[in-house]
């Protein structure tokens, strides 16, 4: 061990790094917890099992080999270097040197699996930086929602990425060279820093310095990148293992149940029955109804806002949409991005970016139809048109990595738009008052609904006759 | 339904049918030759009649929970009064519906598709798929629905009763759970699509004609899906014998039957419901 003005340092960068980071958390803690109350407990081993293969097991990611195999790269790489991310931080605090060569050969297996992963990664990196910007880049990156902030914050990850593996890349190559130099062995082995010790000085001082860059390169680059993720899509590196947690369990064509209208319903049907009181508060006095479905973000369900949260901006969603395929607005991905947009222009905003400060408006390609004065998630962000589009025919639900449910919110405006606003297209109203007043969707009479019989035994009798 | 229960017997199944089955001239056809088939096997089955009304779908689907609520709940009522426990329909709407939010506005029952009734029929070889039409050497296609496939998990019921037919059966690219809407769900059938460059089912025929013509490696225009990805299979070239669209949907059927006609491929192309198929090649057609 070997204390220095370095160990001290590195303990405030670290306090400061995380500590900033925990008071960020609890900003978008506090976003998601302004959504409405559904209980989610219950059905853990279900849960956890359904975490397992989804996040931690990547099973929804295989739908498209390549970029299944990069993001499996880059994701492997980061779980695995993260242990090397403890050894820099014992060392950090408590002055020790690789701390974890007590390992012995898992040591030197590490450390090799570490290299080589991070030598992939790069590759991986270049790989889908290549997709996103050459012309025309993947179509699931051109839509308009992914044009300003979320098209440079996606290549920042990129970048920031690349520099993490080069500062690993630089520690290990310079402490690599230094005992060469010193004729010491070096604990573990590192196959690809191996094949750079010749582009490295032979100087020890130079070396040292390097070896040292290289560490606090690294360190206060996770630290920075750590602080950069809750303003940035690449917070699903986290939110997506709460998120595929708390994923819907029922059938996805099962659409939730609205519990106060089935009390309404009920009380019509049957005059005993008794509609329980209106929720109070704490103070004894009513509080105000909830609308039917949702006009603003905090009338989603929480669930809702955590799949905002959890969103990668990947767009497998909307490259499968039937609407989005067949040129319509509906774009199940600028749904999700909307949400959060709003949620942080609501309410709390990341400490260190705000992403609507950055182009926000360049987002959305229909600006002058979005309502001004109803600055909302519906009509300032979210279209009707768009809402209208959708068939929901749960394409976009099934396509998620991590399990987000666009649908869910989908419908919810759309139960606003019917229900408060009596805003459906005409011709969908024509059709609720054929259903209210035939008991079909269709101008027929309930009374030829048994219409198709006649024929059928009209046919049998001629087949006896014949 | 009422007859039956006023000589005090129970059915075995209720044929639930729909509006779709009740008042859509082709949809009719389905429904008749789904009865046709539980007759031939002697099931011991009952509908509605007038008492069925729409079970509120698509007024769900398109925000009015009030008005599906007020549906549900007058559905649910006759079918407790009458006991019914065990459902089939020919409509995955209403199987939807009926299977998963019935249940919280106290409708439970056992809800059954008739691509799973049939597979089960066929597979206790009570229907045979003989002595009727031949379908050999003929391609068929099967297009999933979303609220069939992707909403419940059932992708395999249809294909087996395909194949029980002895017939080409080929798979469209997007097929299963990637598969493509025909673009009359969430109450799309009654209203016209946004405005965009075409419409959904003008996009799903053109898939179901190339994978039947053969060329469906030829489509350039796939959305959503990878390239070189497996899942179509090559079909063999139109040796000049009708091909089938074959749906397990009247929303599907109607998307499907309308792209054919504007593409104009209606002397070669035909879409048949899986019950349609059955019963011609069980020699029932009427």
């Amino acid at each position: 061990m070997h204390f220095s003005i370095q160990n001290f340092l590195f303990l405030l960068v670290a306090i400061a790094g995380f500590g900033l980071f925990a008071w960020q958390a609890r900003k978008i803690r506090a976003n998601i917890s302004v959504g409405r109350d559904r209980d989610m407990s219950g059905n853990v081993s279900e849960r956890l099992n359904k975490t397992l293969l989804v996040a931690f097991g990547q099973s929804k990611m295989f739908k498209r080999l390549t970029p299944a195999f990069l993001h499996l790269i880059v994701y492997v790489g980061f779980l695995v270097i993260n242990v090397e991310v403890i050894e820099i931080m014992v060392d950090g605090i408590f002055g020790t040197h690789r701390f974890l060569q007590f390992l012995g050969p898992v040591y030197d297996v590490l450390m090799a699996t570490n290299e080589i992963l991070g030598a992939l990664v790069i590759v991986a990196v270049v790989a889908f930086w290549w997709r996103r910007n050459r012309k025309p880049p993947v179509r699931r990156f051109q839509g308009p929602e992914l044009r300003a902030w979320p098209k440079l914050d996606a290549n920042i990850i990129l970048y920031v990425e690349v520099i993490l593996m080069a500062a690993l890349f630089t520690m290990n190559t310079a402490d690599l060279k230094l005992h060469q130099l010193r004729g010491t062995e070096m604990p573990g082995t590192f196959p690809i820093s191996g094949l750079l010790v010749g582009l490295f000085p032979s100087s020890e001082a130079a070396l040292h310095v390097l070896e040292r860059v290289g560490w606090w390169a690294h360190i206060i680059g996770i630290l920075c990148f750590l602080n950069y993720l809750p303003s940035s899509k690449h917070f699903h590196i986290i939110m997506a293992f709460p998120n595929v947690y708390y994923s819907r369990l029922v059938p996805q064509g099962q659409f939730s149940n609205v519990e106060s209208i089935t009390h309404e319903v009920k009380a019509m049907m049957d005059p005993s029955y008794e509609v329980p009181a209106p929720a109070t508060a704490p103070d004894g006095s009513a509080l105000a109804p909830t609308p039917f479905g949702a006009k603003d973000v905090n009338d989603l369900a929480w669930t809702n806002l955590l799949n905002a949260y959890s969103c990668t901006e990947c767009g497998r969603c909307t490259s499968v949409c039937p609407a989005n395929i067949t040129g319509k607005l509906l774009s199940p991905r600028k749904i999700i991005m909307d949400t959060r947009d709003r949620m942080e222009e609501k309410y709390n905003s990341p400490l260190i970016f705000s992403p609507n400060l950055y182009g926000q408006e360049a987002k959305h390609e229909s600006q002058e139809v979005l309502d001004k004065e109803n600055h909302t998630l519906l009509r300032g962000y979210v279209t009707p048109e768009e809402l209208w589009a959708c068939t929901t025919c749960n394409a976009c639900v099934e396509a998620c990595p991590v399990n987000i449910n666009p649908l869910e919110s989908i419908v919810e405006m759309r139960r606003f738009l019917v229900l408060e606003e009596s805003a459906a297209p005409n011709s969908l109203n024509v059709m609720f008052s054929n259903i209210e007043n035939n008991g079909a969707p269709w101008a027929f009479s309930p009374s030829d609904r048994f219409n198709w019989a006649d024929d059928l035994y009209v046919a049998e009798k001629e087949v006896v006759t014949a | 339904m009422a007859d039956l229960a006023a000589q005090g017997e129970t059915p075995e199944i209720l044929f639930w049918v729909g509006c779709a089955g009740a008042f859509d001239d082709r949809y009719k056809r389905v429904t008749r030759a789904f009865v046709r088939i539980l007759e031939h096997v002697g099931v011991k089955y009952a509908v509605l009649g007038m008492e069925e009304s729409c079970t509120g779908d698509p007024a769900k689907r398109a925000g009015n929970e009030f008005l599906f609520q007020m549906q549900a709940m007058q559905n649910i009522t006759t079918l407790n009064g009458y006991g019914i426990k065990k459902v089939v329909t020919a409509c995955p709407h209403c199987f939807n519906t009926i299977k998963n939010e019935y249940p919280a506005l106290g409708g439970e029952y056992e809800v059954i598709h008739h691509s799973t009734f049939l597979q089960q029929l066929i597979n206790e070889g009570r229907v045979k798929v003989e002595g009727g039409e031949s379908y050999k050497g003929r391609r068929i296609t099967f297009h999933d629905s979303c609220y069939l496939g992707r909403s419940n998990n059932i992708y395999e019921a249809p294909r087996a009763v395909l194949e029980a037919l002895d017939a080409d059966l080929v798979e469209m690219k997007r097929s299963k759970a990637n598969g493509l809407c025909c673009g009359a769900g969430g109450a799309q059938m009654w209203k016209e699509p946004e405005p965009g460059k075409k419409d959904v089912n003008i996009e799903r025929t053109e898939e179901a004609l190339a994978t039947l013509d053969g060329n469906a490696a030829a489509l350039d225009n796939l959305y959503g899906v990878e390239s070189g990805n497996a899942g179509a299979t090559p079909a063999p070239k139109a040796n000049g014998q009708g091909s089938i669209i074959a749906v397990g949907c009247p929303f599907c059927m109607t998307m499907m039957s309308d792209g054919v006609k504007n593409k104009e491929r209606e002397n070669n192309v035909q879409v048949f419901d899986l019950a349609e198929l059955v019963a011609s090649a069980e020699g029932l057609n009427a």
